[in-house]
């Protein structure tokens, strides 16, 4: 198998033409070799990229801008793996990877939180059997504080600070245990996450009150492999999905309805009272009356085929990567 | 018809004794050392030998180890550059097979060429990048490799090109000529470095190919480009200017069949006959004699064979003849007229001196409207199954191939995109293309997918997801119970019960959840606490899938009552664990012992009633056992029964006593 990390340039905003469109295609600056499937992988800061392997491995690579070449920097080898007498090199895939640089966190198929330091040889902490199923991502709720979601239906809150191999909280879903594949906070209200399960379901949590989630969102036809909030612009979500679709959720019609005391009927009141709790904008992801609910979904991919395995957002730029090995970069996400 | 043999470099069988085995997509090749020994060994353990690389000591000579060989009859899918096509092309097909069906007439016809040309296209992109990559690599067997790949891409694009204009578009006389034009100016670019040197020279008309390059002008039909050059000739040879402003005159007025219908057949040959009258009686008046190259010319346009012929190294192949020959001699050709005009151009051309290769005779084929042997000839040529699948598959959809069937029951397309997927699925990664193929083969497709799916390999719980997902949207419930139980059974042996459990909750296999939930309970026996809490606590309505794991959690959950110390709830719901029958016979023993210290109690806790049915129970288990010897011999288990006895009956007594005096009072 011949599976490589590459980066990509998406085209130079100063070349744009008139019409201020870029029509070029991405190309390819430099790659490396990498050993197993790519499972997960995020930017550790301007340079650097944390890969999490299918062998257990994670390795972080170096980009040099000024030669464009990658190299890589540093490797944790068996970060992962399972403990079996017949087999001696029981690699598990380590499923996911989260950074708040310098500290890295990685999860795996055998149930085990790492936790590293992009300077030090060995791990900072490890719970091992820190579930007794797979877990498939992880994300930081505070900065001494993960978030993971298994394969039995939970997500649990993990406190780094304390050393006990418990979670702090453990919150499921009612009904059946469907396993959760990803999970992802909103980057303002540290209080709502959402998470994305096996049959497809959204479902959006707010880990102040209960154990269960706050709404449920009968979304994909598959497995909903990523779940990202709009970094700079929260009230935009997106999700892809084995079953080949990517929604763009947005709930930026319901927030601009900003309280007006001048504002005539029973719409505004209704509002108020909302606002009454403590915050003056109530996000529109917690509201879940079904008549005010203006949420607009839409599918970004005309015509589905194989999965979309990943996505990442950032500013006004979208990109994914399908199965049918082609990677799309949409540049006009608001357009 | 004989395949030829091939050599498997490094496997000798002079120096080692072989055999194989046969896979889906590959052949499995090994050293043994059966027969060898006296036959002393046992097959299998000789094999077992043989795939464990183990040292083997013969008494024959050195010990050496043994290697494995994997043979793969399809090398193409590894090819990286071609990968592109083959993701590509998977788009193009399933929308073909979506396209709407109603469509008919001149839309349906429109959209099939479509279909066509993004085929064409995608194999042109993939020639570009097999061209960069051969331009770019240092290694010379590479840069053979990627050579070879791009002369067979264009090979491809070039017979598609054809079947485009013959079999999809179906164009009829008129525009037949001028696509084929368009095609072979598009594909006979032998003589395109010439052009541009020429072109680009300072004065073109001095260049000593400047005649070369004006005749292959004329053989293409690129009559403008051609009268500019030869205008360019005139500017510089004033003498010319007459015999040139009449060539340039006859150029300019000759017919060619237009794209839209501004003029009939006949209209058109009747223009054109004058024309070429006219053109004859300049070249019999001598007009052009004192320029042999502007006579020749005069001559091409005439048709003349001969002269054309002369002029074999700017056309290059036949069919170039061909298509020059029908522009000047039958312009407005049939189709059903072509394979004539093909057959004799070949053999004009080749003339004997070389003999037709197996291009060529794919394009005669196709000349000759055999589209059978068109895709029969291109199997056998081609080693890779991606160009006659799709082909046929186009071709299929535009109602142009019986449904003739072969004689194992489907048909020819259906045929080839079997071939073609079966392929795809010896890929680690291609397999997902391979799933859509086979869902468009009406007959076998199912078939072949339930065989193939179960064997590719589960590396990650990921790549398991993705191949269950497409069982379950095809109802394929045996392999998904299969998988799951494959995926579940390595969970289990790695202790990742959570995760077992979780994937026979997905095939609802209630015997693995039994499997699980008896590991959970032996752990539990055995060191006397529950491991992975948090699993079995929040087991949800899971629990239902197995009598066994219902068990599980209702007896984690009155271990937690007797932890909160809520006794009474506590109590009945061990006793419902033995009356329902949900608790296994073995377990009874220690639900019992659990029993104990509730008996043991200050303040009663099972009514009478519950008193009589633990009595029944334990006499029960007593009773039931056939071995009373072995019973007896086990200090440990008659103190425990008769300590239960003893609780039990003091409970009695204690109860009875007790509702007796609440009923009294």
């Amino acid at each position: 198998q011949d599976n490589r990390i590459s980066i990509w340039s998406a085209g130079d905003l100063g070349n744009a033409g008139l019409s201020g469109d870029y029509h070029g295609e991405p190309h390819l600056l430099c790659d490396i070799q990498h050993n197993g499937d790519v499972m997960d992988m995020q930017f550790l800061d301007q340079e650097r990229i944390v890969v999490a392997s299918s062998t257990g491995t994670v390795t972080i690579f170096r980009h040099h801008q000024n030669n464009q070449t990658l190299s890589a920097n540093h490797r944790w080898e068996k970060a992962h793996y399972h403990v079996d007498q017949d087999t001696s090199c029981g690699g598990a895939a380590c499923t996911g990877v989260v950074c708040n640089n310098p500290e890295i966190v990685t999860v795996g198929e055998d149930g085990r939180i790492n936790l590293f330091r992009a300077d030090q040889k060995d791990a900072v902490r490890t719970i091992a059997n820190a579930d007794s199923s797979t877990l498939h991502a992880v994300t930081f709720l505070r900065t001494t504080e993960i978030l993971t979601v298994n394969s039995i239906g939970q997500l649990k809150i993990w406190d780094l600070r304390q050393q006990r191999n418990e979670p702090s909280q453990i919150f499921s879903l009612a009904g059946d245990r469907v396993p959760l594949h990803c999970v992802d906070r909103h980057p303002n209200q540290q209080h709502i996450v959402a998470t994305g399960g096996q049959d497809g379901m959204l479902s959006i949590w707010d880990i102040r009150q209960g154990t269960m989630p706050v709404s449920l969102l009968n979304a994909h036809e598959a497995e909903m492999w990523e779940v990202h909030f709009h970094p700079s612009d929260p009230d935009h979500l997106f999700t892809c999905s084995e079953d080949g679709s990517l929604w763009h959720w947005d709930t930026s019609a319901n927030v601009s309805e900003k309280p007006s005391f001048l504002h005539q009927g029973g719409r505004s009141t209704a509002y108020l009272s909302h606002s009454t709790i403590n915050q003056s904008v109530v996000s529109a992801w917690l509201s879940n009356d079904p008549t005010k609910d203006r949420m607009e979904i839409t599918n970004l991919i005309p015509n589905q085929t194989l999965s979309v395995n990943s996505l990442d957002v950032l500013g006004p730029c979208l990109v994914y990567g399908t199965d049918a090995e082609a990677i799309y970069v949409n540049r006009q996400l608001f357009a | 018809d004989t395949v030829p043999p091939q050599v498997v470099p490094g496997a000798d069988p002079s120096t080692r004794q072989l055999c194989f085995a046969w896979g889906p997509a590959e052949v499995l090749v090994c050293e043994t050392l059966f027969g060898r020994a006296g036959g002393s060994h046992s097959r299998a353990g000789a094999a077992a030998q043989a795939l464990t690389g183990s040292v083997a000591g013969t008494g024959e000579g050195a010990p050496s180890s043994s290697r494995v060989f994997v043979v793969r009859r399809d090398q193409d899918i590894y090819i990286q550059t071609l990968r592109k096509l083959f993701n590509e092309s998977h788009g193009i097909f399933m929308g073909l097979q979506r396209s709407e069906e109603e469509l008919a007439g001149k839309s349906r016809k429109a959209q099939l060429v479509q279909v066509s040309k993004n085929y064409r296209s995608v194999i042109r992109a993939c020639m570009e990048d097999m061209h960069q990559a051969a331009v770019s690599t240092r290694d010379p067997a590479l840069q053979g490799q990627y050579s070879t790949q791009v002369s067979i891409l264009s090979a491809m694009e070039l017979i598609w090109n054809l079947c485009e204009i013959l079999f999809v578009e179906a164009a009829v006389a008129g525009p037949l000529l001028l696509r084929l034009l368009d095609w072979v100016r598009l594909h006979v670019c032998d003589v395109d470095s010439m052009v541009r040197e020429v072109l680009s020279s300072e004065s073109p008309s001095k260049h000593k190919l400047f005649w070369n390059v004006v005749d292959v002008f004329v053989l293409q039909g690129r009559m403008d480009e051609a009268r500019h050059l030869l205008s360019k000739e005139a500017s510089a040879n004033p003498t010319s200017m007459n015999m040139y402003k009449i060539l340039d005159d006859l150029m300019k007025k000759m017919p060619v069949p237009g794209l839209g219908n501004t003029q009939t057949l006949t209209e058109l040959e009747l223009k054109w006959q004058h024309w070429h009258e006219e053109c004859q009686r300049y070249l019999q008046d001598g007009t052009f004699a004192s320029n042999p190259h502007m006579e020749s010319i005069c001559k091409i346009l005439l048709g003349d064979e001969d002269a054309i012929l002369e002029k074999k190294e700017l056309m290059t192949t036949w069919y170039h003849f061909l298509v020059t020959r029908l522009l000047y001699s039958h312009p407005t050709v049939k189709p059903l007229e072509l394979r004539f005009y093909a057959q004799s151009s070949m053999d004009l051309f080749l003339g004997g001196e070389s003999s037709p290769e197996p291009l060529d005779m794919i394009l005669m084929a196709a000349f000759e409207f055999e589209m059978h042997q068109v895709i029969k000839e291109c199997s056998i040529v081609l080693s890779n199954w991606w160009f006659v699948a799709h082909l046929t598959d186009l071709l299929d959809h535009c109602k142009l191939l019986q449904s003739h069937n072969l004689y194992f029951g489907s048909n020819m397309r259906e045929f080839l995109l079997l071939e073609y997927a079966s392929g795809l699925f010896s890929h680690h990664s291609l397999w997902q293309l391979g799933v859509d193929y086979f869902d468009h083969c009406p007959e076998y497709g199912r078939v072949y997918l339930e065989l193939h799916i179960e064997r590719i390999p589960l590396s990650t719980e990921q790549k398991a997801l993705k191949v269950l997902r497409i069982c379950e949207q095809r109802q394929m419930h045996e392999q998904v119970r299969s998988i799951c139980k494959i995926m579940a059974m390595k969970a289990l042996r790695n202790n990742r019960l959570g995760s077992a459990l979780s994937w026979s909750i997905r095939a609802k296999d209630a015997a693995f959840a039994t499997l699980i939930s008896d590991r959970f309970l032996k752990d539990y026996c055995e060191r006397g606490c529950f491991s992975d809490l948090d699993l079995i606590d929040n087991l949800g309505p899971s629990m239902l899938l197995s009598d066994r794991l219902t068990f599980l959690g209702k007896y984690r959950e009155f271990h937690r009552l007797y932890g909160e110390k809520r006794f009474p709830e506590a109590a009945r719901l061990l006793l419902t664990l033995m009356t329902a029958h949900i608790a296994p016979c073995s377990f009874w023993m220690t639900l019992l012992t659990d029993a104990l210290p509730l008996l043991e109690q200050k303040e009663v806790i099972f009514s009478a009633e519950q008193t009589y049915e633990l009595m029944r129970c334990l006499e029960d288990l007593t009773a039931g056992n056939p071995d009373k010897q072995k019973f007896q011999d086990d200090d440990v288990e008659t103190t425990k029964v008769e300590m239960l006895r003893l609780a039990l009956a003091r409970n009695l007594a204690r109860v009875i006593v007790k509702e007796g005096s609440v009923e009294g009072s």
